[in-house]
């Protein structure tokens, strides 16, 4: 082989090799996965066969998602009480902060996992996630907007015409467009990959320390009848016994007017509770200790108590301070770093 | 012989023509054919006892049974799921997306409901005072035209995002018995509002406030809908009734009633506003 052929065959390599790298990148570009049900994770309940996921609709949704326009005087956005640093939530207020510095009654819940949610807002109401971006638009506290006029705003933009286009094949720009995109990008918000799911999914080198396990025996003993596995809710509304605020939510029965359902709230899940401080429908609990000591000592015999917080006289969870410090061992491992540092999931 | 029988023929058939040309000039009653669709309207004409519905006439306000003075400033409500029949029982109903209509008093062109049915002589008419339960549950793509979420409740929306669910029937004036505080208007306008909703819960039962309106059009005329005319059912729609029904109620005890339990007894007022005036064919 002489020189001139080994240069030939060298070029050759490199030319294959670049073509191969060009073709990886592309790839991860091109390939969007669209909606990926987590292995540890239930069938779905939002009807994604109605609204599937695409790529140019989960983008759409993510503009709409943290776009200010949503509000009446275009200050805020969902992305403003909902922040993915604090697992979609509006870390450190007890109640969300809306348009004008006007407060809500209610603490912001976490944007996540929202795909197996059968009904939304603490109080219910609300049974199907493309009606619920109306209900903040709408909220006097919130936004204060009128959607009809969100979407005279956002006709008026070159950037949106364009991804409608792009998602729904016209420009035209509908409630129900909006709010499927919405839907798309919210449903992709998925946390499955604290350190629970890799122990429960056994990948390599991923286990419990002991303390750990038996936070996690203690769970499943004391929290699971609610906090149901995987999602660590069961969806369901239960009054766990807080004592009346002031503001005399009542909760479910709101929607309901039904009398069993009155100071019943929607259980949450107790993912990433790292992140999502404080506490409860109103926030009142700015630590885990204190949300652990409710349920200790301090659950009030209110109607409609959850059965399950009452033993003959004894009410609320009997928790050890050992067994405290076992389950906050155990809590910590619900924590998804991946999850609230997802750029695909950020403001772009 | 063949003489005779051709004369007999002829006869017959003098005597069958005779008989065609007689009932085609008396409007035969068309055979009922799902396929043959001609025109047919509902008119939703609304009034207040025995006057025209007037806004805002404070000058001639209108008194209700209890004696109460008020004025009018918003009155309109949803119409789905229009059905008729024929005295035989023959029966027809509007394909389920061409059979929602949202009548506006502000807005006198929204007074008609406009279907098709079969050509036929209809002797009753049956519709939904509301949006059906099926409706209010389905995907946000079903939701169009009226049943659009995104209309501005100030304005006169007819959606309730909190409690996902349509209001059925809206109702809003003013009356000087209501008084200023948290049992009447604190904002001092004097102001009644009436929203009547509730389509029976999504997964648990709540209250229903879903109507069905049955007419019978037999006493006032019934509709002879032909592929050449425009068979109109001219109803009275009494906005006094939701005072002055069989759950006969005062303003100022209830100035505001929405998503409540009071509702379902005001919801059975409205059964009452519905009155067949005349049918125009």
């Amino acid at each position: 082989m002489n020189k001139k052929q080994l240069i030939i065959i060298f070029s050759l390599c490199v030319f294959v090799y670049a073509c191969k790298k060009s073709d990886v990148v592309e790839a991860q570009i091109q390939t969007f996965l669209g909606f990926q049900k987590p292995a540890n994770f239930p069938e779905p309940i939002y009807n994604l066969a109605a609204n599937p996921v695409t790529k140019a609709g989960f983008e759409l949704g993510r503009s709409l998602f943290y776009e200010a326009r949503l509000s009446r005087n275009n200050t805020v956005s969902c992305g403003s009480c909902h922040i993915q640093s604090s697992a979609f939530t509006q870390h450190g207020h007890d109640v969300s902060h809306g348009i004008d510095d006007r407060l809500g009654t209610r603490n912001s819940p976490p944007i996540m996992n929202l795909a197996w949610n059968k009904a939304f807002m603490w109080g219910g109401g609300v049974f199907d996630l493309d009606l619920q971006p109306i209900v903040p638009i709408t909220t006097h506290e919130e936004m204060d907007e009128r959607v009809d006029n969100v979407m005279a705003k956002l006709r008026l933009l070159p950037k949106y015409t364009a991804m409608f286009k792009n998602a729904f094949g016209t420009e035209e720009i509908t409630t129900a467009r909006m709010m499927k995109a919405l839907s798309q990008f919210m449903v992709m918000c998925i946390s499955s990959n604290s350190k629970y799911d890799k122990v429960i999914r056994k990948e390599a080198g991923v286990s419990f320390t002991p303390q750990e396990q038996e936070g996690y025996t203690l769970f499943k003993e004391k929290c699971a009848s609610c906090h149901s596995e995987p999602l660590f809710t069961d969806g369901s509304f239960h009054n766990n016994g807080l004592s009346l605020s002031p503001v005399n939510d009542q909760g479910l029965y709101t929607a309901t007017l039904i009398a069993t359902d009155r100071y019943k709230f929607k259980v949450p899940s107790l993912r990433n509770l790292k992140y999502t401080a404080p506490y409860m429908h109103d926030g009142r609990f700015l630590t885990l200790d204190g949300v652990l000591e409710h349920y200790n000592s301090q659950v009030q015999d209110l109607p409609n108590l959850d059965p399950g917080l009452k033993n003959g006289t004894r009410l609320g969870i009997a928790l050890s301070d050992a067994d405290k410090t076992k389950l906050l061992a155990f809590l910590s491992t619900l924590n998804d770093e991946a999850f609230i540092n997802n750029p695909a999931l950020a403001e772009q | 012989m063949i003489r005779f029988k051709y004369t007999i023929t002829l006869l017959l058939s003098s005597a069958i023509l005779l008989i065609c040309s007689c009932k085609k000039s008396e409007d035969v009653t068309p055979d009922f054919n799902e396929s043959n669709l001609a025109p047919f309207s509902v008119e939703f004409d609304n009034i207040i006892g025995d006057r025209t519905l007037t806004f805002n006439n404070t000058t001639t306000p209108y008194t209700n049974a209890a004696g109460e003075k008020f004025t009018v400033s918003m009155l309109q409500y949803f119409i789905s799921n229009i059905k008729v029949a024929t005295v035989d029982g023959k029966e027809y109903t509007v394909k389920q997306d061409s059979s929602y209509f949202l009548i506006r008093s502000s807005d006198k062109a929204t007074r008609f409901a406009k279907v098709r049915v079969p050509e036929g002589d209809y002797t009753r008419l049956t519709f939904t005072l509301g949006v059906d339960s099926l409706r209010s549950t389905m995907g946000i793509d079903k939701r169009t035209g009226v049943l659009d979420p995104s209309a501005d409740h100030d304005t006169g929306g007819m959606y309730w995002g909190w409690n996902s669910g349509y209001i059925f029937f809206r109702f809003e004036g003013n009356s000087n018995v209501i008084s200023d505080d948290v049992n009447g208007d604190p904002t001092g306008k004097k102001q009644f509002k009436y929203h009547i909703g509730g389509f029976g819960g999504y997964s648990a039962p709540t209250i229903n406030n879903i109507k069905i309106i049955n007419i019978d059009l037999t006493a006032a005329g019934i509709a002879k809908v032909r592929k050449d005319r425009q068979s109109n059912v001219h109803l009275f729609v009494d906005a006094m009734k939701v005072f002055n029904g069989p759950n006969s109620f005062s303003i100022a005890a209830h100035p505001n009633v929405m998503f409540s339990d009071y509702s379902v007894n005001i919801a059975k007022n409205l059964t009452a506003m519905f009155r067949h005036d005349h049918t125009e064919n």
